[in-house]
C-alpha cells in the first residue's frame, strides 16, 4: 500500500493505486463511522484547520466531523468574515496560520490554484476543498467510492456527467478520476456550459440528454452554479429545466439500474426533478454525503502518516 | 566614458546591418555622437592607421548592432515607483543593449496633459542614461470617453498615442480620436483585443485553461479587436501600430490591411515569441502576462510573421510587477514581466534555433520601430546616430533574476540557461554600459 504525497491538490498527481488504497481506507471508516462506541484516536494530538474563503456548508461540516471523529483538534476559520476583509493576502494569512503550527490545513478558495500556492508556503499538509473551476479531489473520491460500493467495481462504467461543466471542480476532478481508472466518460450539456478545448479530454460530448444518458451505468447531475454566471449562458431555468433537467422520462434512457448523483446543494426544478432525488432506488445523494465523511477521514489518516514518517521542515 | 567629440573606432567586429540584412566583419567610425563611416572588412586605412581616431576599441570578433528601440515600456513613475524608476529602467535599458525607450502612458495618473508629459519628459532625461521617448494616452485618464489633447501632446514630445490594455469600447469614440489623430499624423498605438469577449481571461482558451480551470479567452478575441481597428483605419486614415499581434489568427488580416496599402504596423513582445501556454504550468504568475501565451501553433506563426515582416517590430512590453502583486492567485495576480534587460538574450535563442537571423531580430528590434516613430537610428550605416550595442552572441549564462537592474524582478527567465551577453551599449556614441 503506498500513498506517497504529503499534500492532497488535486486528482491530476494521483496513481490508479494510490486512488484504490484511499477508497479502500475509507470502506473501513465507513463503518466505523456507523459504529456508536465513540471516536478513534487517528489523528490524535493533530491540528486541524479549515479555511474556507467561499461559502460552504456541506464540505465544511464533512471535514469538521471527519477530522473530530478521528480525534483531531478542530478549527473552523470563516475567512470571508475576517482578515481578508482587512486587506491580508493569501499568504500572508497562511503564513500566520504556519506559524501557530497546524499539522492539516483544509482550503477553499474561489480562486484557481489557490491551494497549490498554498502548499507551497506552509509546512503542514494541505488538502484542496476545491479551488475555483480547478479541482475538488475529495469530491470524486467520495463520488468514486459511492459507485463503487453500488456498482461493485469502478472501472469499465459509462458515466453521463450533466450540466453546468464549464464552472464545475467537481466535474474536472470526476473527469480525471474516471479516466484514470478506465471508465467511459460523457458529458451532457449545452455548448455554453462546457469548457473550451474539451474535445482534447478523452470524452465523449452531447448536447442532448436521450443521447447523453443512453445506457449509461451512472448519471452525475451538476449544480447549476447560478452565483458563478455572468449571465446569459442559458436563456432561462425553465428552458434549461425542459432540456438538461434530470427526471424519470430522460432517466428511462440510461439502465435500468443506473444511479443518480449530485454533489449537492441541489436546485430541486432546476437541474433534478425532486421526486426522482428522493427515490431511494434510483437516488445515492444521501449516501454520496456519507461517503464523503469517510473519504476524508481516510485522506487525512494516510497525509497524517505521512507526516509523522518525516520529521517536519523547519521553515526559514 | 568615451568624450563625445573624439572619434571613437570600432574594429574587429561582426556588423549587422538590418537595412541591407546582412552581417559583415569590419569596423565603425563614430564622431560627434553620429556613425561617421562604416567599414568592411578588409580595410588597409584601418590598418596603416589612416582613419583619424582617438580611440579605438577591438571589438574582438564580437556583434556590434544598431542599438534596441523599444516601444511600449512601462516605467512605474508617477505613481509606484516602488516598481521601478526612470533610473532603475534606465540602467537596465543600457545593460539589456536597449537604446531608446518609448514609455508607455499607464501610470497612476495617466499621462494625458502636457504637464504630465513634462514631468516624465525631465525624469527621463536627467535619469535615464539612455534615449527615453513618451507616449501619452489617447483618451483622458485612459477611460474611453473623450480624447486628449492630441496636438498639445505632440508639441510637448509625445511620439505616440495609446491607450494601451484599456481598450476603447466605444467604437465612435475610437474613430474620432483616429480621425483626429490623422489630421496631424499622429501614431495612435493599439492594443488589439475584443474588449467584451477578453474580459477577465487569464488564460488562453484550450484544454490547458481548462484543465487548469483558469478563465480564458479565445484568440479570436484578438483579431475581431485587430478588425475592428482596421476597420476604422480604412475609414479615417489614421496611422496605426498593433502592439502585440500574438495569435495565428490575426495574421491573415493584417497581412490584408498591409496589402490594401493602409498605414497599419504590427508588434509582438519577446514573451510570445519564445514561451507558450504550457510555461504556466502550476499557475506560474509571473508567467501572466497580457494577452496571456498562446498554443506553439500561435508561437510558431508569429515566429514566421515576424521572419517575413508581416510583424515589425519586437518590444520586451517590460512591465515591472512587485512581488506582492504576483504572490497572489492566478487569476488575481497582476499581468506583464519585466524585459528590457533580458529580452536580447531571450530573443537570441531564436538566433541559436536558426528561427531568425541577426539582421532580421535587429530589423525588429531597431530598425523597423525606430522608422515607424520618424526617428533615424536603428541603421547600422553613415549618418545614423551611434546608439550601438556590442554583444558577444554565443556566451552562455544562467539567468538569476535578482541580480537584474530592475526594481521588480518579475521574469519568466528567472533560472533559464541563455546564450548571449551584452558587452557594452552606446548612445549617441558615448559608453552607457560596460560588462564588468
Amino acid at each position: 500500500m503506498r500513498f506517497d504525497h504529503r499534500h492532497l491538490l488535486g486528482i491530476a498527481a494521483l496513481r490508479p493505486d494510490e486512488i484504490v488504497t484511499l477508497l479502500d481506507l475509507a470502506d473501513r471508516y465507513v463503518s466505523q463511522s456507523r459504529d456508536t462506541r465513540g471516536h478513534a484516536q487517528t489523528l490524535s494530538g493533530l491540528t486541524q484547520i479549515n479555511m474556507f474563503f467561499e461559502n460552504s456548508t456541506r464540505t465544511q461540516a464533512s471535514f469538521e466531523l471527519a477530522g473530530k471523529r478521528m480525534g483531531a483538534d478542530v478549527m473552523s476559520m470563516a475567512m470571508q468574515a475576517s482578515s481578508i476583509k482587512k486587506g491580508e493576502t493569501l499568504i500572508d494569512t497562511a503564513l500566520t496560520l504556519n506559524a501557530m503550527h497546524p499539522d492539516l490545513l483544509v482550503v477553499r478558495h474561489p480562486h484557481s490554484g489557490a491551494a497549490d500556492l498554498l502548499a507551497q508556503k506552509v509546512n503542514c499538509a494541505v488538502i484542496n476543498a476545491g479551488d475555483g473551476r480547478h479541482e475538488h479531489p475529495t469530491q470524486a473520491l467520495l463520488d468514486a467510492l459511492t459507485i463503487r460500493r453500488r456498482k461493485g467495481r469502478l472501472h469499465r462504467l459509462t458515466v453521463a456527467i450533466c450540466g453546468d461543466i464549464a464552472h464545475s471542480r467537481v466535474a474536472r476532478s470526476n473527469i480525471l478520476l474516471l479516466h484514470k481508472m478506465e471508465n467511459r466518460v460523457r458529458l451532457v450539456a449545452p455548448p455554453t456550459l462546457l469548457p473550451s478545448g474539451i474535445e482534447d479530454f478523452g470524452v465523449e460530448v452531447c448536447h442532448d440528454m436521450t443521447e447523453g444518458l443512453k445506457d449509461a451505468d451512472v448519471v452525475m447531475m451538476l449544480r447549476l452554479q447560478r452565483e458563478r454566471m455572468d449571465g446569459g449562458f442559458i436563456p432561462s431555468e425553465r428552458e434549461y429545466y425542459h432540456r438538461y433537467g434530470l427526471d424519470a422520462e430522460k432517466l428511462a434512457h440510461a439502465k435500468d439500474d443506473a444511479i443518480v448523483m449530485h454533489p449537492g446543494p441541489m436546485n430541486r426544478g432546476v437541474e433534478i426533478d425532486g421526486t426522482l432525488a428522493d427515490d431511494i432506488n434510483r437516488s445515492v445523494i444521501q449516501e454520496q454525503v456519507e461517503m464523503g465523511v469517510a473519504v476524508r477521514m481516510a485522506a487525512m489518516d494516510l497525509l497524517a502518516r505521512n507526516l509523522r514518517a518525516r520529521p517536519s521542515e523547519i521553515m526559514a | 566614458m568615451t568624450d563625445t567629440h573624439r572619434p571613437l573606432l570600432i574594429h574587429n567586429a561582426r556588423l549587422v546591418d538590418p537595412e541591407a540584412g546582412r552581417v559583415t566583419e569590419g569596423a565603425v567610425l563614430v564622431e560627434d555622437g553620429r556613425i561617421a563611416q562604416v567599414f568592411d572588412h578588409p580595410a588597409p586605412e584601418i590598418d596603416e592607421g589612416r582613419v583619424p581616431a582617438d580611440a579605438r576599441r577591438d571589438a574582438g570578433g564580437k556583434v556590434l548592432a544598431p542599438g534596441i528601440v523599444d516601444i511600449g515600456v512601462k516605467i512605474c513613475e508617477p505613481g509606484e515607483r516602488h516598481k521601478e524608476s526612470y533610473g532603475s529602467a534606465g540602467a537596465a535599458a543600457a545593460a539589456g543593449g536597449v537604446t531608446t525607450i518609448i514609455t508607455r502612458p499607464d501610470t497612476d495618473p495617466p499621462i494625458d496633459t502636457p504637464e504630465t508629459l513634462e514631468f516624465i519628459r525631465r525624469r527621463g532625461s536627467e535619469a535615464a542614461p539612455v534615449r527615453v521617448l513618451p507616449m501619452a494616452a489617447l483618451t483622458k485618464g485612459r477611460a474611453g470617453r473623450e480624447m486628449t489633447e492630441i496636438g498639445f501632446l505632440m508639441d510637448a514630445g509625445a511620439v505616440a498615442f495609446s491607450d494601451c490594455d484599456h481598450v476603447i469600447a466605444d467604437t465612435r469614440v475610437l474613430s474620432r480620436a483616429m480621425s483626429y489623430a490623422a489630421g496631424l499624423g499622429a501614431l495612435i498605438v493599439a492594443h488589439p483585443q475584443e474588449p467584451g469577449l477578453s474580459r477577465g481571461g487569464a488564460a488562453t482558451s484550450g484544454k490547458f485553461a481548462s484543465l487548469r480551470g483558469l478563465p480564458s479567452v479565445s484568440p479570436m478575441a484578438e483579431r475581431m479587436g485587430l478588425d475592428r481597428d482596421v476597420a476604422l483605419v480604412e475609414m479615417t486614415g489614421a496611422r496605426v501600430h498593433f502592439d502585440q499581434v500574438t495569435a495565428a489568427r490575426a495574421l491573415p488580416p493584417l497581412e490584408r490591411a498591409k496589402r490594401n496599402g493602409f498605414d497599419v504596423t504590427a508588434g509582438t513582445s519577446m514573451h510570445h515569441l519564445t514561451l507558450n501556454e504550457m510555461d504556466v504550468a502550476d499557475y506560474r504568475t509571473f508567467f501572466k502576462v497580457k494577452p496571456p501565451l498562446r498554443s506553439e501553433d500561435d508561437r510558431q506563426a508569429v515566429i514566421e510573421a515576424v521572419r517575413t515582416g508581416l510583424i515589425d517590430v519586437i518590444s520586451s512590453m517590460h512591465t515591472p510587477q512587485d512581488e506582492e502583486s504576483k504572490r497572489l492567485p492566478f487569476e488575481e495576480a497582476a499581468s506583464g514581466a519585466v524585459g528590457l534587460e533580458t529580452m536580447l538574450p531571450v530573443l537570441l535563442r531564436l538566433y541559436h534555433s536558426g528561427d531568425l537571423d541577426l539582421p532580421t531580430l535587429f530589423r525588429a528590434l531597431s530598425l523597423a520601430p525606430s522608422r515607424r516613430l520618424g526617428l533615424d537610428s536603428g541603421r547600422m550605416a553613415a549618418g545614423a546616430p551611434a546608439d550601438l550595442v556590442l554583444f558577444d552572441a554565443e556566451k552562455p549564462f544562467i539567468l538569476d533574476r535578482f541580480k537584474l537592474r530592475s526594481k521588480s524582478k518579475n521574469t519568466p527567465f528567472d533560472g533559464a540557461r541563455l546564450q548571449g551577453k551584452v558587452l557594452a551599449t552606446f548612445v549617441g556614441g558615448l559608453s552607457v554600459f560596460e560588462a564588468a
